[in-house]
C-alpha cells in the first residue's frame, strides 16, 4: 500500500508537466544567477569562492523548501477533497501513506538535486573536498524534513492560501538562521541557541562537513543522524493529525 | 407484502447493521437523536429524509468516521469503525472524494490496492458504472455524473460486504439510475448490505426497507408498501409528506 501510495503520488504529479519542469529546473537556474552574481569578486589568494559556500547550502536548501511546499498543498487537497477520510476507512496503515508520500517527493527530490549538483559540479566548478554524491544525500534528507513539516502543517491550513503562508513561519527562520547569512558563531546567543535545534541547521553542517573534507566524518554522520531522529519526529506528529474519526 | 421491514436480526441471519440509542452532537447541536434500528444483512435499505435531517451524519457513524456522543453502532457483528471492518465496508461520499488529477482507471486501480485488489477487478468495477470508454480520462474531464460513477467504482473494486452510499444516483440520467438500480439489487441478492440515501422520493420503491428521518430523528422505519399504507398514498412523497404531518399532530 505504500509503493501504491508512491506510485500514485507521482502519477499525479506526472499529469503535471509544469511542476516537475520548475522542479527540475529552476533550483539548476537559481544556482546559475548565484555563480553569476559573484562572478567578479576579488578574492586574496588561498579563500574559497563565496560561490563555494552559499551555491553548496543552496543545494541543501533548494529541496527543502520545494518539498515543503508541493507536500503541503498535495496533503492539503487531500484532506479537503474527502480522499484522505476516503482512504483511512480502507485498510491503508497511516505510515503507508507518510511513507509513501515521503518515497515519492524523496524521488522527486533526488531527481532535482541530482540536476543541481550536476550543474554546480560540472560546469560551475563547485570546490568542496567530498564526493559530490553526499551533497545529493543530504539534499534528499532535507527534501523529507520538507515533506514531513508539509505532512504536518497541511494539518493546520483549511485552504491552500493559508498553505502557502505556513512558509514565511516554517521555513525563512530556518534559512535565515542556519549559517547562510552569517556564520551561526557570529550570532548572538538567543539566536544561535534557536539555530542550534532547528534541522536546517543540522543540513548545513553537514554539507561543510562535506566541503571541509574528503572521506565522510564523524561529524556529518551525527548531522545526519540528527536529520533523520528529526524527520522521524515530525512524521509521528503528522500521523497524529491524521484521524479516522472526526467530530 | 405486509410483513415488518426489519425482523430484529435472529440467530440464523447474518447480521447487518445494528444501531441503538444512537446520538451524536456537533458544537452544542444535537445532530442525531436517539436512533435505534437494524438492518439484516443482504437487503437494500433507504435512508430518506430532507437535506439537513442527519443521514449523512448517520451514515459516517456507521462507516465509522463519526466521533458519536452516546449509544452504540455495529456493523457486521462488530463496532463500527473497528479495524476489521476496513476491508468489509466501502463508502461513497456526496462529493465524489477521488483524485481529479488522475484516470479514471488510475483511481480505481489506487483505491483496489488498498485492499489487494488487481487489475482485472478495477476493469470489473468500471464496467459496473458504464465508464469503461472513459477510463483513461482525467477525473477533472468528466462531467458531475460521470464523477459520482467514478467514485462509486472506487468503492465497487473492493467488493465490500456493506456498502454505505450517500446519494448515489444525484444527477443522473435516468436509464442510468434504473441501471445503477438493478445491479444494488443483485448485489443485494449475492449477499451484500446495501445502505442508500436520498431525498428522491421514487427511488425508496428499490429499498427492502426505509429509514424516514426528520431533524435529526428517526421518524419512521418501514418498508416502502408501509409508507404508501400509512400515508395513504401510492405516490412516496405524498406518502412522506402525510406521515410527517401525522407525527407533527401526534406531538401537538
Amino acid at each position: 500500500m505504500m509503493l501504491a501510495t508512491t506510485g500514485r503520488v507521482l502519477d499525479q504529479l506526472r499529469h503535471d508537466r509544469r511542476s516537475i519542469a520548475l522542479i527540475l529546473v529552476v533550483p539548476a537556474l537559481l544556482l546559475t544567477a548565484v555563480h553569476f552574481l559573484y562572478e567578479n569578486e576579488t578574492l586574496p589568494p588561498g579563500v574559497p569562492r563565496t560561490f563555494d559556500r552559499v551555491g553548496l547550502m543552496m543545494l541543501a536548501i533548494f529541496p527543502f523548501v520545494v518539498m515543503f511546499l508541493v507536500t503541503s498543498i498535495t496533503m492539503l487537497r487531500e484532506r479537503t477533497s474527502g480522499t484522505l477520510e476516503r482512504l483511512l476507512t480502507t485498510p491503508i496503515h497511516k505510515a503507508d501513506l507518510l511513507f509513501g508520500y515521503g518515497l515519492a517527493f524523496s524521488i522527486m527530490a533526488a531527481l532535482q538535486s541530482l540536476v543541481a549538483t550536476a550543474v554546480a559540479y560540472w560546469i560551475f566548478n563547485l570546490d568542496i573536498q567530498g564526493s559530490p554524491l553526499w551533497v545529493v544525500m543530504i539534499a534528499v534528507i532535507n527534501a523529507v524534513l520538507g515533506v514531513a513539516l508539509g505532512l504536518f502543517c497541511s494539518a493546520f491550513a483549511r485552504t491552500e492560501f493559508q498553505a502557502v503562508q505556513f512558509m514565511p513561519v516554517v521555513v525563512v527562520p530556518q534559512i535565515l538562521l542556519c549559517g547562510l547569512f552569517v556564520a551561526r558563531d557570529r550570532m548572538n546567543e538567543v539566536l544561535e541557541a534557536i539555530s542550534n535545534v532547528l534541522p536546517l541547521t543540522f543540513s548545513v553542517d553537514a554539507l561543510r562537513e562535506v566541503a571541509e573534507n574528503a572521506q565522510a566524518t564523524d561529524l556529518m554522520w551525527q548531522d545526519v543522524s540528527a536529520m533523520g531522529a528529526i524527520v522521524l519526529g515530525v512524521l509521528v506528529l503528522a500521523s497524529l493529525t491524521l484521524r479516522r474519526q472526526t467530530p | 407484502m405486509s410483513q415488518p421491514a426489519a425482523p430484529p436480526p435472529s440467530d440464523g441471519r447474518e447480521r447487518g447493521v445494528e444501531v441503538e440509542k444512537l446520538n451524536v452532537t456537533r458544537s452544542g447541536r444535537d445532530i442525531l437523536r436517539n436512533i435505534s434500528f437494524s438492518v439484516p444483512a443482504g437487503q437494500i435499505t433507504g435512508l430518506l429524509g430532507p437535506s439537513g435531517s442527519g443521514k449523512t451524519t448517520l451514515m459516517r457513524a456507521i462507516v465509522g468516521v463519526q466521533k458519536i456522543t452516546s449509544g452504540s453502532v455495529r456493523v457486521l457483528g462488530r463496532p463500527a469503525g473497528h479495524p476489521r471492518l476496513r476491508h468489509d465496508v466501502g463508502y461513497v461520499t456526496q462529493a465524489p472524494s477521488i483524485y481529479m488529477d488522475l484516470s479514471v482507471e488510475a483511481n480505481v486501480r489506487y483505491f483496489g490496492a488498498m485492499h489487494s485488489r488487481k487489475r482485472e477487478d478495477a476493469r470489473r468495477a468500471i464496467d459496473a458504472v458504464d465508464l469503461r470508454a472513459l477510463a483513461h480520462q482525467k477525473a477533472a474531464d468528466l462531467s458531475g455524473g460521470e464523477l459520482s460513477r467514478a467514485s462509486l467504482a472506487c468503492a465497487l473494486v473492493s467488493e465490500p460486504k456493506l456498502l454505505v452510499l450517500d446519494e448515489p444516483t444525484v444527477g443522473l440520467d435516468p436509464v442510468l439510475r434504473a441501471d445503477l438500480w438493478r445491479r444494488f439489487r443483485s448485489m443485494a441478492e449475492a449477499g451484500t448490505t446495501l445502505l442508500i440515501s436520498s431525498h428522491v422520493m421514487e427511488e425508496a420503491s428499490h429499498c427492502s426497507s426505509l429509514l424516514l428521518l426528520r431533524g435529526g430523528g428517526l421518524l419512521a422505519w418501514l418498508t416502502p408498501e408501509e409508507l404508501s399504507r400509512k400515508g395513504r398514498s401510492a405516490d412516496l412523497e405524498q406518502a412522506f409528506l402525510h406521515v410527517i404531518q401525522q407525527s407533527e399532530a401526534t406531538v401537538a
